[in-house]
């Protein structure tokens, strides 16, 4: 029995390293599309927490601990979107600022 | 009334809070690295965050397909693709780790040591990738206050982002060459068990895992 999860498990090993390929191609190739710079933002965004789960979950052996331990880890993250969705916006205004358009 | 007393008192035991066992159903060791990456991913955070804050409030930032476009060993510009070769190494890196962690756990030594030592050859790889990086940018004049593409604050970014990475990465490969040394005494098979690689492997997989945010984020973006 143990014997079988184990080996099932180093062939999710590399399908997660081939998603992470597949993901970090295109990445590559929206890298040169022409879009507006905050839509790039935006799918680089998603591409990169995909990215990251998939490491977390996988590598990580995130998706098989105790929920406790998985919600311990995962919800302090939320600090970080939280300071960035406090800087980014305050960058933007120093940017209105130096170009003295208005504050 | 006593025998329902130590009914009780297993009871507790046997509950996740009891004391009788591990909370979170993990080892101290494990436990302890996960807390230790939180810590970490708050300073990377905060890095990334500020960078995300500089780069909003500058009017313009250099172009990512002017300044990484060199390649060792020849003078054509190729946009943007050594540092995807580096994303690779450091993916593949992160593979082999989990399969040196998936073998621990099967006790098989050989194997174990086989991983690691090709963790260790792709993140000593990646950082020689990073030193050439370096070594090209600076010979182009970047510098922490300055550089020739733009705004000064792009290279001091960089440098710092990048750089704190780079620590990393060398602190990994150092804590892993420990790891391959313990494996190859046969310390872990005279434990009976190889926790100690697979924590390791947290941190490793963790550097890669912040590499994503810094090669999206600032090779890409």
């Amino acid at each position: 029995m143990t014997e079988m999860t184990h080996k099932s498990s180093k062939k999710i090993y590399w399908r997660v390293w081939f998603q992470l390929l597949a993901i970090t191609i295109v990445e590559i190739i929206v890298a040169f599309l022409p879009i507006s710079h905050s839509l790039m933002a935006l799918l680089f965004t998603i591409m990169a927490l995909m990215k990251a789960s998939l490491i977390a979950g996988y590598f990580m052996h995130l998706k098989f601990e105790q929920l406790g331990l998985v919600y311990s880890i995962v919800l302090p993250l939320i600090l970080i979107v939280a300071l960035a969705a406090a800087l980014i916006p305050d960058g933007s205004v120093a940017l209105l600022m130096r170009l003295g358009l208005g504050y | 009334m006593t025998q329902e007393v130590a009914f009780e008192q297993e009871k507790i035991l046997k509950s996740s809070w009891g004391g009788g066992k591990s909370p979170f159903g993990v080892s101290r060791e494990k436990f302890t690295m996960w807390i230790f990456i939180l810590s970490d991913a708050f300073t990377f955070g905060g890095l990334l965050a500020g960078y995300g804050s500089l780069r909003a409030s500058l009017p313009s930032w250099p172009s990512r397909i002017e300044v990484f476009s060199s390649f060792p060993f020849t003078s054509a510009k190729l946009p943007l693709v050594f540092v995807s070769i580096m994303t690779f190494i450091l993916i593949c890196s992160s593979l082999t780790m989990a399969l040196a962690v998936d073998a621990g756990k099967r006790m098989e030594r050989k194997s174990v040591l086989k991983y690691l030592l090709l963790t260790i050859g792709g993140g000593f790889l990646f950082l020689l990738c990073q030193a050439y990086e370096w070594g090209h940018l600076i010979h182009e004049g970047a510098r922490l206050t300055s550089n020739p593409w733009g705004v000064p604050l792009f290279s001091a970014s960089f440098f710092v982002i990048t750089g704190f990475h780079g620590s990393h990465v060398l602190s990994g490969v150092i804590v892993l060459i420990v790891m391959a040394i313990r494996v190859a005494k046969g310390i872990y098979d005279k434990r009976g068990s190889y926790e100690g690689v697979e924590v390791a492997g947290l941190y490793w997989h963790f550097v890669d895992l912040v590499w994503v945010f810094i090669f999206a984020f600032f090779y890409l973006l």
